[in-house]
């Protein structure tokens, strides 16, 4: 099912075979504990899971810490969270993995999450100056408005104003003028990133039809809405 | 239009798109074929998947997140 409602366009169904690394992978981290050789394999397989997870979790706050503001020891202490956090998830899901990926690919998806999770609640520790504050003074610049067409740019601005005023609901603003990335909405509200992108989705139908409705934007292109 | 195309871009929605959990739930079998198919063919495999990606920029970043996690790790 699609955000609009319609059918599953798009829902993966695949199933494949296990390959033999990921095999070998489940072989050692489902170690029985029945005799020693086995948690040797298990205790082995499970510090090199962690191993990757730091690896993936450094690396991937590396390529965001410029915008998220995490650096040096800060950085590294999530880091280590969120392998830590992964590796527990992954073990305890073992049974839900069904093969249709690579194990380590599935396994590295987990870190990712924590990373972004972590983010996400670490946003409002040190939230940038202007977040809540000035949302609207804010927008033309979110939205790329042209200085050269100030006249232009200052008239949609009042549009897109009345449009939000009027047709959103108080939660839908809030999710569209403040511009606080999903994540950390979702962290200060309480909610999941789907429900977030959900309420902006619905957000961003009802202004475009207002604003193409009252002539400041283009109809749809085919195969949009 | 009046200049803010970025507005534009924004506000307009892909019915196809499946939205956050759907798209993450998959998002290891998603990267999987994009290394073994290309991003063309997986975009045609997973359109609700494709226009998710497109549309929403956190999970855009952990579709590129995990990506490089996988090849850096396979490279």
């Amino acid at each position: 099912m699609s955000l609009a409602g319609g059918t599953t366009a798009g829902k993966v169904s695949s199933r494949g075979p296990l390959d033999e690394e990921s095999r070998e992978w489940l072989r050692c981290l489902a170690g029985t504990g029945r005799d020693s050789r086995s948690n040797a394999e298990r205790e082995q397989a499970l510090a090199r899971l962690h191993d990757l997870m730091l690896r993936a979790a450094r690396a991937e706050l590396g390529r965001r810490s410029r915008p998220a503001g995490v650096e040096g020891r800060e950085r590294d202490d999530l880091a280590h969270q969120a392998a830590d956090d992964a590796l527990l998830a992954i073990t305890g899901k073992l049974d839900r993995f069904r093969g249709d990926s690579r194990f380590t690919t599935w396994a590295y998806k987990f870190v990712i999450f924590e990373v972004s999770a972590k983010l996400g609640r670490h946003y409002w520790r040190n939230p940038p100056a202007q977040a809540g504050d000035d949302a609207w003074e804010r927008i033309p610049d979110r939205f790329g408005a042209d200085p050269a067409q100030h006249a232009e740019s200052r008239e949609l601005a009042g549009a897109l104003r009345r449009a939000v005023t009027e047709v959103l609901s108080d939660r839908q603003r809030r999710v569209f003028v403040e511009g606080v990335p999903l994540d950390a909405l979702a962290a200060e509200l309480g909610s999941t990133r789907n429900a977030i992108y959900k309420t902006m989705f619905d957000a961003r139908r009802k202004i475009r039809a207002r604003l193409v409705a009252h002539g400041y934007l283009d109809d749809e292109e085919p195969g949009m809405s | 239009m009046s200049g803010w195309q970025g507005l534009d871009q924004f506000l307009r929605t892909d019915p196809r798109d499946v939205g956050c959990e759907q798209a993450m739930e998959v998002l290891d079998i998603y990267v999987d074929a994009v290394i073994k198919e290309g991003t063309g063919a997986t975009e045609r495999r997973y359109p609700g998947v494709a226009a998710h990606l497109r549309a929403c920029g956190p999970c855009g970043e952990d579709f590129a997140g995990l990506l490089a996690a996988v090849t850096g790790a396979t490279s």
